[in-house]
Order: C-alpha cells, then sequence, then structure tokens
C-alpha cells in the first residue's frame, strides 16, 4: 500500500500496546513516516512523560502544541507536532467552550474533578477522547496519533464512551460519549495499531486485546507492529562452532577468546532469532492483521538517527500491505 | 549493603516496584519461592490485572485469599491476585458501626465506583492487604508486585489521599444541604450542584451524597488504619526492591520510583535488571566493527558484525544503568541475562532465583 494512502485512510491512529513495547518508539515512527510520505500530523500524550519528544531531540511535550519536526528539508517531509492531553486541562476548556466557565475553577481546585470522575467513571477518559474528537473535526492535522494508555487500562480507555452512554443518559456528557463512540467505530475517522515485541507474553496480551477491542469497542484494526526484531546479518546463517574454522580459513589468526566469544555470540543471535521467528509465526497463526516488523535497536539511543531507521521500516513494511482492510474475525 | 538472598532470608516484606513490562511479577514470585526454599512461610500478592503471576506459578486464577502451591521445599509457599473491590468491602464491614451501615455502602453506586475505579485505590488496597497479610496471618515473608503505571507508588499518598478525598470541599458542599449550614453556602452549594448535575447527570450525584453521608462516622478508623499502613512500609524489616530493565526509557522511569521513593524517606534494598543483553568478551564494539568492515563480505565478517552489535547493547546498557546504580546505592544491582523463554512453572522461577540468588 502506499504510505501517503495508508496514513489518508483515517485521520486518528490510535497506538496501544502493553507496558515496555515501545508503543511511544512507535508512535513517534509512524509520525515520521507520515511526515515522508507528505502528510502532517499531531502526536497526543495521554500518560505523562514518555521520552516521546527526546526522539525528535526537544523538551517534554506540554498541553500547548510545539513543533517536534519543522518539516521541509532535502525529503520535503511534513510537518511534526506534539501535546499533551490531561483531563484536568481538557474538562477547564470543555466547561469554557460551554459556558461554564464559572464553575471550572471550582471543580478544578484540589482534585474535585476526582469526586465528579468517581460519581461516573470513564468521565476522564471521555474528557481526552472527547478532546481528540474535537482536533479531529477541526483538522489540525492529516494524522492525529495517540500515543494510548498501557495494554489493560487501553481496553477500558477506549471502552469509556461505551459505557458512559449507559450510565450518562443525558446532557452533554451523554452527546460527548455517543460523539466519541461514532469517531471510535468509524473506520474511515479512526484506527488503532496494536504494538508488540515478539516474546511469548506480550504477544498472547496482545491477541486478547485484539479481540477486546473489536468485540467490545467495535474499533477498526490497523496492521500489528511487531517491535525489536533481530535484523538478519548476511552470512550469519552456519552453525556457530564455525568461527574457529571460518577464521582459520581467513588466514585470521583469531585468539582462541576472540573465536569463543565469536562463537558464542553468534549462537546467541540464531537462538534468538528462532525463538522471535517462532513468536511472530504464532501471532500471524492466531491474530489475522498484516504484520510490520520494526528492528531491535542495537545502539539503544532513541534519538533522532534511531527516528530515522524506524520511519524507514514503517513505510517498507506498509508498502508491503495489500490494500484490503482485514478484520480479525474474516 | 544487603543482598538480595539475605531480603529474602530475613525480610518480612518485600514490595516489588517498577514500571511494566520489566518483570516485577516474575521476580516478585522467585523472591517468594526462595523464602520457601529457605524454610519460610511465604505468600506472593500480584496487583497485575493481568494473570501474569497465575501464568509464572501455572495456578489457572487466584482468588482474594492466599492458595498453596505444592511443591519440594522446607517452607510453604502460597500465592494470592488481590481483588480491590473485595479487599476494600472487607475494610468497609470493618470499620462501619453496624451492619445496616456496611450494607447502605455497599450497595451504593458511587461506592462501587470508588472501590473499582479511584486513581490510587488499588494501590492502596495492595498495601492494606499486605498489611493484614502481615499483622492478621502467621506467614513470615510477604511479597507484593506492584501494578505497571507511574502512578505505582500513589499507595505512598493512597492513605493521605482517600482520606482527603472524603475531607473534600466538594463532599462537605455536597453535604451543606443535609447538615443545615447557614443559608448562603446553602444556596452557593446548590447551584453549584445543580450546575455539576447539568454536566454529569442528577443521579450521579445524588449517588455521591448517598455514600458521602452513609460513610459519616467511619472516616477515623479508615485514617488510623492508613496511619499504621504507612508505617508498616517504612519499617526497616520491610524491603523495596527496585525492578528495571535496561533500555533508557525504562532506566529513566527506575530513576524517577528512586526518587519518590526517597522523598518519601524509603530507601531502595535492592536493584534488579532483568533481560540484560549477555557480554562476550571484553573487546570493544567499535574495534568488532572495523573488523567487520575490513573481513566484510566474508563468513568472519558477518560474525564480527554481530559481536560488533552484542557489544554495542551491552556497552550502551550499563552506560543507560550507571546512574540508576549510583542513585539506589549502596543497594546491590543484581543483574538478570534475557532468559531463553518466559517463565510460567516453578523451574522458570527456580532458574531466574539462580541469577538472583547466585
Amino acid at each position: 500500500m502506499d504510505p501517503a494512502r495508508f496514513f489518508a485512510a483515517s485521520r486518528v491512529v490510535i497506538v496501544a500496546g502493553k507496558g515496555g513495547v515501545g508503543k511511544t518508539t512507535v508512535t513517534a515512527g509512524l509520525a515520521r513516516a507520515a511526515a515522508l510520505a507528505g502528510l502532517s500530523s499531531l502526536i497526543i500524550e495521554v500518560e505523562g512523560k514518555s521520552g516521546l519528544a527526546a526522539l525528535f531531540g526537544r523538551e517534554p511535550l506540554t498541553y500547548e502544541q510545539v513543533e517536534l519536526s519543522p518539516g521541509g528539508g532535502r525529503e520535503g517531509a511534513a510537518d511534526i507536532r506534539g501535546r499533551t492531553l490531561t483531563p484536568d486541562d481538557a474538562l477547564l476548556e470543555y466547561l469554557r467552550d460551554h459556558g461554564l466557565s464559572r464553575i471550572s475553577r471550582r471543580l478544578l481546585s484540589g482534585g474535585a474533578l476526582d469526586v465528579v470522575a468517581t460519581a461516573a467513571p470513564g468521565i476522564k477518559d471521555i474528557l481526552i477522547l472527547g478532546k481528540v474528537k474535537q482536533l479531529e473535526r477541526e483538522k489540525v492535522a492529516d494524522v492525529i496519533l495517540l500515543d494510548a494508555p498501557a495494554a489493560g487500562h487501553a481496553i477500558t480507555f477506549l471502552l469509556a464512551a461505551r459505557a458512559l452512554l449507559d450510565a450518562v443518559r443525558v446532557g452533554p456528557i451523554n452527546s460527548q460519549a455517543r460523539d466519541v463512540l461514532d469517531m471510535l467505530t468509524d473506520p474511515t475517522r479512526c484506527q488503532v495499531v496494536l504494538v508488540t515485541l515478539p516474546e511469548e507474553t506480550p504477544v498472547n496480551e496482545l491477541v486478547d486485546t485484539a479481540y477486546h477491542l473489536e468485540d467490545r469497542v467495535g474499533v477498526s484494526l490497523g496492521p500489528v507492529v511487531v517491535n525489536g526484531v533481530y535484523p538478519i546479518i548476511a552470512g550469519l546463517d552456519a552453525d556457530p562452532a564455525m568461527a574457529t574454522a571460518a577464521a582459520a580459513a581467513a588466514g585470521a589468526g583469531l585468539r582462541r577468546a576472540e573465536a569463543d566469544s565469536l562463537a558464542a555470540a553468534a549462537g546467541f543471535r540464531l537462538e534468538r532469532t528462532a525463538l522471535q521467528r517462532e513468536q511472530v509465526a504464532r501471532l500471524a497463526d492466531r491474530l489475522p492483521l498484516p504484520q510490520i516488523e520494526l528492528p531491535f535497536l542495537f545502539s539503544a539511543d532513541l534519538g533522532p538517527p534511531d527516528l530515522e531507521l524506524l520511519a524507514a521500516s514503517l513505510t517498507a513494511g506498509i508498502e508491503t500491505l495489500s490494500d484490503l482492510r482485514t478484520d480479525v474475525r474474516s | 549493603m544487603t543482598s538480595l538472598l539475605e531480603l529474602a532470608t530475613t525480610a518480612q516484606v518485600v514490595v516489588c516496584t517498577g514500571s511494566g513490562g520489566v518483570g516485577k511479577t516474575t521476580t516478585a514470585a522467585a523472591v517468594a519461592l526462595e523464602g520457601a526454599r529457605r524454610g519460610r512461610k511465604a505468600v506472593v500478592v500480584t496487583i497485575d490485572p493481568a494473570k501474569r503471576l497465575a501464568d509464572a506459578l501455572g495456578l489457572e486464577g487466584l482468588t482474594n485469599t492466599p492458595t498453596q502451591i505444592a511443591g519440594e521445599w522446607r517452607g510453604e509457599l502460597w500465592a494470592m491476585m488481590l481483588d480491590t473491590k473485595s479487599t476494600f468491602d472487607d475494610l468497609v464491614v470493618k470499620y462501619s458501626t453496624d451492619a445496616r451501615q456496611a450494607q447502605r455502602i455497599l450497595g451504593n453506586r458511587f461506592y462501587k465506583n470508588i472501590s473499582g475505579a479511584l486513581s490510587g485505590t488499588q494501590e492502596y488496597m495492595a498495601m492494606e492487604k499486605l498489611y493484614e497479610l502481615h499483622e492478621e496471618t502467621d506467614f513470615d515473608l510477604v511479597v507484593v508486585d506492584t501494578p505497571p503505571t507511574r502512578h505505582a507508588l500513589d499507595f505512598l499518598d493512597a492513605p493521605r489521599r482517600l482520606t482527603r478525598f472524603l475531607d473534600h470541599r466538594l463532599y462537605r458542599i455536597l453535604m451543606a444541604p443535609t447538615r443545615g449550614f447557614v443559608k448562603a453556602v446553602n444556596v452557593a452549594a446548590q447551584a453549584f450542584v445543580r450546575t455539576v448535575s447539568k454536566v454529569v447527570g442528577g443521579e450521579v450525584i445524588e449517588d455521591a451524597i448517598t455514600f458521602f453521608s452513609a460513610f459519616q462516622g467511619m472516616e477515623e478508623g479508615f485514617k488510623t488504619r492508613a496511619k499504621v499502613v504507612l508505617e508498616l512500609l517504612s519499617d526497616p524489616n520491610t524491603a523495596f526492591v527496585l525492578v528495571a530493565s535496561p533500555r533508557r526509557d525504562t532506566v529513566e522511569e527506575a530513576e524517577y520510583f528512586a526518587r519518590r521513593l526517597g522523598e518519601a524517606g524509603i530507601g531502595v534494598r535492592a536493584l534488579i535488571v532483568n533481560r540484560m543483553h549477555p557480554t562476550f568478551g571484553t573487546g570493544l564494539a567499535e574495534a568488532a566493527r572495523e573488523r567487520a568492515r575490513t573481513l566484510a563480505g566474508t563468513d568472519i565478517g558477518a560474525l564480527y558484525a554481530n559481536l560488533a552489535d552484542f557489544r554495542l547493547v551491552a556497552s550502551r546498557e550499563e552506560e543507560h544503568l550507571s546512574g540508576l546504580a549510583e542513585l539506589v546505592a549502596p543497594a546491590p544491582v543484581v543483574r538478570v541475562p534475557f532468559l531463553r523463554t518466559d517463565v510460567h512453572d516453578i523451574d522458570g522461577l527456580t532458574e531466574v532465583g539462580r541469577h538472583l540468588f547466585g
């Protein structure tokens, strides 16, 4: 699929996955890939500090939108902006926009929102999603990327709209929840990209999350991103014990310890690669969604150069996708 | 400097904390297992909603009371998954003046939301359960893990947070109509309640008012309990163990946790770093990369390219960790390598234990 078409399919892309799988890195990579395809993006962070801005070499995000990457340059890339969304700020804005600014200060002072939010749980989530919906309506960017809360909470987060529709039957919260649900369940407006590692537990949890999101929220699922796959090294597919033999053949005159290190490192890579392939295959078997693999970054720096690498891998992955949408159940 | 083994043999309470996906649950279970091996009666409590501990212990599912796990060890190993709501229910029953008050609260919709959804409740109830197991049962080692969020240490504020919630101004405003405050306050309060009702619906506010009036008289019991729980957490026989992985972002999270604990006057007693890449030999990544370049296209070149990758990642991991290790000093740093497979049985925990306890 042409990356520009992929990113134009829905304005909102929600990136979700369990803690530690690299959700934030993938969000940043997707923004960069969209920029290279000529589409501007806005990244929204909802869970406090996550190191996302550092990937762009910038200071941590704030509620005020900031530029993360100006666009232009040799590639003629589009711009990337970022911001956070907190329930308190979103509520303040909501009340102001609805002529209720008189109570807004009182409601927020000393955490009164906690009391109201306890009375109707999901209200914080709906405040955030409501704001996302507003940004979508205003077309603030070609792509709005939401770095969702970690795993289990992602389901509750996205289910908030449905739950609130039952709890609060009239008034502005009700219509807000209805609008949010409309957006979440419309594949031309919103899709969820799930992220996992090629490991057993993350794969299991991803499969559960995928079915929950599709069945209970009714949201459309995009490709699954498998993060941290060891890249293949050409020529590194033989028996690890070959090191000494290869060294002898190459006349490299290796010390014994060096040959042992080479062999052990090769053995480790080959073993882990096999384990990863097994998990990737298991994921494909249990979840009929297209996969995009991202390489493990040995530099482990998570700075701008890594971001370019991830964006390139995502673009390549998107190009291999078919143009047809896949449904988990189909 | 105490070793981790010493903690497993002598500490009465061990709290494993850290961000999501770093192996807290597995670590907690391994510590409890080691305790049992050393002849102690150990219980591990998980508050992780994903049933990972159940996986780790090969259990089908855990209830809110400990279940014993059979095995070949001198002591006893028990496990349980925290049920936040029933733990809170038990507390309500304990501190209510009579059965009728308890029933009024337990049946209230607002209460159901508090016990299930108020941020911090889960953390607070975990500490409550920990206290209960420590004080009211004969376990001599209680190991608990914290939820996989940045808010995991909210329990340090949780007792205060909950009581602050009950002391809240909005609460007093909501209660004003029934308490016969002076008229002026009452009018303002009513107007406020009306506006809030307009936004969230009247039923919601009614539920809240009913809850707060039912709760009257119970605050003191809750506050006292919260205080003794906090005291247990700062007791020298309670050890906080920080669990991390060597990625830059998770190390930053771990540093945040370490500082948070420090602010609460609690020291980290051990740092466990899971998922470390192994080191192969002693050379530098750059040297290996250089040889890979000159030998490019040959088998040996590929081997050097691979070695360079792993030397690079290992050195980066150590760089990431150095600041954290300093921050938690003199706590020992225990490195656990990448394991061949995920841990979901006692054999797996035993292997983790070999790395943890030497």
